[in-house]
């Protein structure tokens, strides 16, 4: 099945700047749908970029974050052809990581 | 002298009313208009709709374009595009060119129907003719589809064609007619925001000028968080000014894209696009 | 005629007036305001120019009728039908006017 996670990160000098796109409901809990009865909530409740064995980034979400959240930062570190590594988990359990490449 | 003015006013109204349909002519005093009213916008920018309106929106979607939002849309539907129905065939034996980069070739009118067929309607009629059941017109499937067919035509400009069919030329005033009609208990025509309020605020959003208005579709919206097609656009646009909207099929939807097409011809597809 | 006695008269033919309207509307009632209303709807269908508020006066009209509150049934009613006359009259005058706001 096809990752959840879209990645682009691309290294500059010192810095590598990486850009995420995840596909998640992100449903709050108060939401209602066509029925009247509330969606139950899903989203992701942390999210990890790791590089070299460390983690280079951590996103504690929640229901405030809208669906398929899209998310942009750099760090330090980190060369062409580099993996990094991200993964997901919800609050259902569920999970999702993916390994990238740095360009 | 006023009784004079008022005659001459009149008698514009009149030649204006009772002459014959003219979509050249329209064609050049809308194009004209636009042009005119905002001279610092390059003419291919019309299709980014709020964005050659205003630029700190245009900075964020430039951001935004870079990793867009109707990425896994387009995944989809490329998807969908690529996989053979039961029976064998694919979307690729419905559509000239086998279905890639003729998006602005749409809508079309068809002779044999006496209609104005839409993308939509012909990927529909499509899924028909090969057993499939139809797709919801407003979203999700036929948005992901529509993307994907966009996509291939990105850059290509709008080639939309009136026969000198009598019925072509009805649909297009019908669709000029509806675009300029005031509906709905707020009493808005699509013209009062998209005409007479182009690069202005409503609530929050920045107005999109109706030249090239059509040139992005399908949308990701952020509003909705999700895609949505001409159809969910006019059918949201009807329930915001407090009119109930018809079927998202409808002719006189289908009408007012055949109108708002031809006026964008020669501008160049940016589907899919993203919208806040 | 004598001011205080016109005042006078038209002060008794107002409590009249709301007198009668006063008088718990039956089902009958209902259903004669609704019909008028139905077709007034229908008409606005038919030209294709319904309103949202229409609807929902009309389903506030039949909920108050099902729960037997028929004054506030008959009161939606009429709402729903002035609204739907009000869309006619807008489709009707719009047939005409929409040529004038043409970019020409």
């Amino acid at each position: 099945m096809a990752s959840t996670i879209r990645v682009r990160a691309v290294a500059s000098g010192d810095n590598t700047e990486v850009q995420a796109l995840v596909q998640h409901p992100m449903d709050s809990g108060f939401i209602k749908d066509a029925k009247g009865d509330l969606i139950p909530p899903h989203y992701i409740e942390v999210i990890e970029f790791q590089h070299a064995g460390k983690t280079v980034f951590t996103a504690y979400w929640g229901p405030a974050v809208s669906k398929d959240p899209y998310i942009k930062f750099s760090f330090k570190g980190g060369r062409k052809g580099d993996d990094l590594n991200i993964s997901w988990v919800d609050n259902k359990g569920q999970s999702d990581s993916l390994a990238g490449k740095i360009q | 002298m006023l009784i004079a003015v008022a005659a001459a006013a009149l008698g514009a109204q009149a030649a204006r009313a009772a002459g014959t349909v003219d979509p050249q002519a329209d064609f050049k005093a809308f194009r004209a208009y636009f042009t005119k009213r905002f001279p610092n916008v390059p003419l291919n920018d019309f299709v980014n709709g709020p964005y050659s309106m205003d630029a700190g929106l245009r900075k964020q979607w430039i951001e935004i374009d870079a990793f867009p939002p109707y990425q896994f849309a387009l995944d989809k539907g490329k998807q969908m595009f690529e996989t053979p129905f039961p029976n064998g065939k694919t979307y690729a034996d419905c559509f000239p060119n086998k279905g890639i980069g003729i998006r602005q070739n749409y809508p079309y009118f068809d002779a044999k129907s006496g209609e104005v067929i839409t993308l939509d309607v012909a990927l529909n009629q499509c899924r028909q003719r090969n057993g499939q059941p139809p797709l919801d017109y407003t979203k999700d499937d036929m948005a992901a589809l529509t993307a994907y067919m966009a996509y291939t035509s990105r850059g290509k400009p709008f080639d939309i064609k009136i026969p000198d069919d009598p019925r072509a030329l009805a649909a297009y005033q019908k669709g000029e007619e509806y675009f300029y009609t005031r509906r709905g208990q707020l009493n808005f025509s699509c013209a009062s925001c998209h005409v007479q309020s182009a690069g202005e605020h409503i609530r929050t959003e920045v107005l999109a000028p109706a030249l090239g208005l059509v040139a992005a579709l399908p949308i990701y919206r952020s509003e909705w968080g999700g895609m949505g097609t001409t159809s969910r656009r006019l059918t949201s646009c009807n329930s915001q000014v407090r009119a109930v909207p018809l079927k998202p099929e409808d002719e006189q939807y289908r009408d007012v894209e055949y109108y708002l097409s031809y006026m964008s011809n020669g501008l160049p597809i940016s589907g899919p696009g993203a919208r806040p | 005629m004598c001011r205080f006695a016109v005042i006078r008269l038209a002060a008794a033919a107002l409590l009249a007036a709301s007198a009668t309207a006063a008088f718990a509307a039956t089902a009958d009632d209902f259903k004669t305001a609704f019909a008028k209303t139905e077709a007034a709807n229908k008409a606005a269908a038919a030209l294709k120019n319904q309103w949202t508020t229409t609807a929902d006066a009309l389903k506030a009209a039949r909920a108050a009728a099902a729960a037997g509150k028929f004054d506030e049934a008959v009161k939606d009613a009429q709402q729903a039908e002035a609204l739907a006359n009000a869309s006619i009259a807008q489709a009707k005058e719009q047939a005409a006017a929409w040529q004038q706001a043409v970019i020409h």
